[in-house]
């Protein structure tokens, strides 16, 4: 299971796809696994500013519950809805359907100090 | 003087870990031992045991073997229940509880014969149980065995329990009626069949020597698979039995409850015969009733409650919550709690603080599921 190489990555396991001025954020495959069935994500309001590297969100699974970090500083733009009835969509798609928040990027340097996919596959790699 | 034979501290590692391995299961650390967590999907593996049927692997439990002329009487001393009142081949829950009144564990005590009984603890608390069956029974002419490291458990449960044992047993399971428990063989391998279980399903325990577990889960297992089960671990026996609304040691009792604070008062027994340790404290609890009660909670708001969070009535704190999960039976979330023992009434609305908010919750009569049948 390798991380897709068009994603950048944080060592807690979020991805980032960056298009232009926007950035969506998720949890790698790896992280949806670790976890287990996700039962439950909790998601900031759109408006929010994030600040690199706190807390903007949880998600749950059967047994635990795990923090989300944000990979970058930003605006929320929009979140993803879908997962309030459907949180089971980060375990089936993790880079797909089952995507997070989507944010503006506030300091385009922050984008330098994330993991490429290989350099992920490697943290996962060496556990 | 005393015949008790003193317990070893006791590592119980399942004979069945590389099997498990095998399977691909999620192994954690578990009171000295490893066991399995979760195969693929806790989700999938509760459904299996709600719809048809799951194998679980509870080696690490602790039976404790106590024998004797008067192993019923001494017994009864050491315990809230009424093991005396049991026939044979009947079991009863209980509970072992500190001269305070709390709950040290809560056991399950089956009646093997006239003069033989096991008892099944915790894993987490089989040495303090151990150790305190070697304190109670000294003096007496009961005889304690140790028999958690010689002993393996698997159970069967689900509502295809019966469908999946019977071939593979000699034990009469029309005849054996819940919280019974029978000597015969399962897999062509002696064992004691016990209709008892942790799922609030029909099911099956089955004890049986450790070095003979692999052979007796390998049976079970493909006739599991055939009736479309599932291996069941650790995670999915707790979804499990919250739902049916049964405590974990730990999280709903703990030292600092009385049997009565979690609601389970009809376990003991002062009409029985002679004194029993905690008697004294539980009497004026039960004189003076309990001053939290344990409670269902259906969370009405977005969260899942978990072990440790605030339970509010308005700006007061009414008590905790002491387990909580997405039911996946239920589709909502669902918890144990202690409340104050005016806040217990069925409909009661409360809050439940998840981090930074609160959450609306109703007071609900447990259990949260009910077998059909």
């Amino acid at each position: 299971m390798s991380a897709p190489s068009d994603l950048r990555y944080t060592r807690d396991h979020e991805w980032v796809r960056v298009d232009g001025d926007e950035a969506t954020v998720g949890i790698t495959a790896y992280a949806a696994d670790q976890l287990g069935d996700i039962v439950f994500v909790e998601l900031p309001d759109a408006g929010r500013d994030l600040e690199e590297a706190k807390p903007f969100g949880v998600v749950e699974s059967v047994k635990a519950v795990s923090d989300l970090f944000a990979p970058i500083s930003g605006a929320v733009t929009s979140t993803n809805d879908a997962l309030a009835s459907e949180p089971e969509l980060v375990n089936r798609d993790p880079y797909g359907a089952g995507w997070m928040v989507r944010m503006t990027v506030a300091d385009p340097a922050q984008l330098d100090d994330l993991l490429d996919g290989e350099g992920y596959d490697e943290l996962v790699a060496a556990g | 003087m005393t015949d008790s034979e003193v317990a070893e501290a006791a590592i119980h590692e399942t004979p069945l870990a590389s099997r498990h391995e095998a399977l691909g299961a999620r192994m954690i650390d578990f009171a000295g031992g490893r066991m399995p967590v979760q195969y693929a999907s806790i989700l999938d593996e509760h459904r299996a045991v709600r719809e048809r049927v799951g194998l679980f692997d509870l080696s690490h439990m602790g039976e404790l073997i106590v024998e004797g002329a008067t192993a019923g009487e001494a017994l009864s001393g050491a315990v809230v229940s009424d093991p005396l009142s049991l026939a044979g081949g009947r079991a009863q829950y209980s509970m072992l509880c500190a001269p305070d009144g709390g709950v040290l564990d809560d056991l399950i005590i089956y009646r093997l014969a006239p003069d033989r009984f096991m008892v099944v603890a915790n894993a987490a608390n089989a040495q303090i149980v151990s150790d305190a069956f070697v304190e109670r029974l000294a003096g007496t002419r009961a005889v304690l065995d140790d028999h958690s490291l010689a002993t393996g458990l698997v159970a069967v449960q689900g509502p295809r329990s019966v469908d999946v044992l019977a071939p593979l047993t000699d034990v009469d399971l029309a005849g054996l009626r819940y919280y019974g428990i029978a000597e015969g063989h399962v897999a062509g391998i002696p064992a004691q069949v016990a209709r008892t279980g942790y799922t609030g399903e029909d099911g099956f325990e089955v004890f049986v020597e450790i070095q003979q577990t692999g052979q007796v889960w390998d049976g079970l297992l493909e006739a599991v698979r055939s009736a479309d089960g599932l291996p069941v671990g650790l995670g999915a026996r707790d979804t499990l039995r919250l739902e049916a609304g049964m405590p974990l040691y730990g999280n709903e009792l703990d030292p600092t409850t009385t049997p009565f604070d979690a609601g389970l008062g009809r376990v003991v027994k002062f009409n029985k015969t002679g004194d029993f340790v905690g008697r004294a404290a539980l009497e004026k609890v039960a004189a003076e009733g309990p001053k939290r009660t344990l409670v269902g909670l259906i969370i009405e708001g977005r969260g899942i409650a978990r072990h440790g969070y605030p339970v509010l009535i308005g700006d007061r704190r009414s008590g905790v919550v002491t387990s909580g999960t997405q039911s996946p039976t239920l589709g909502v979330p669902i918890a144990m709690a202690f409340v104050a023992t005016g806040d217990g009434e069925p409909g009661t609305m409360v809050d439940v603080e998840i981090r930074d908010g609160r959450v609306p919750a109703r007071v609900v009569p447990l259990p949260f599921y009910r077998r059909s049948s």
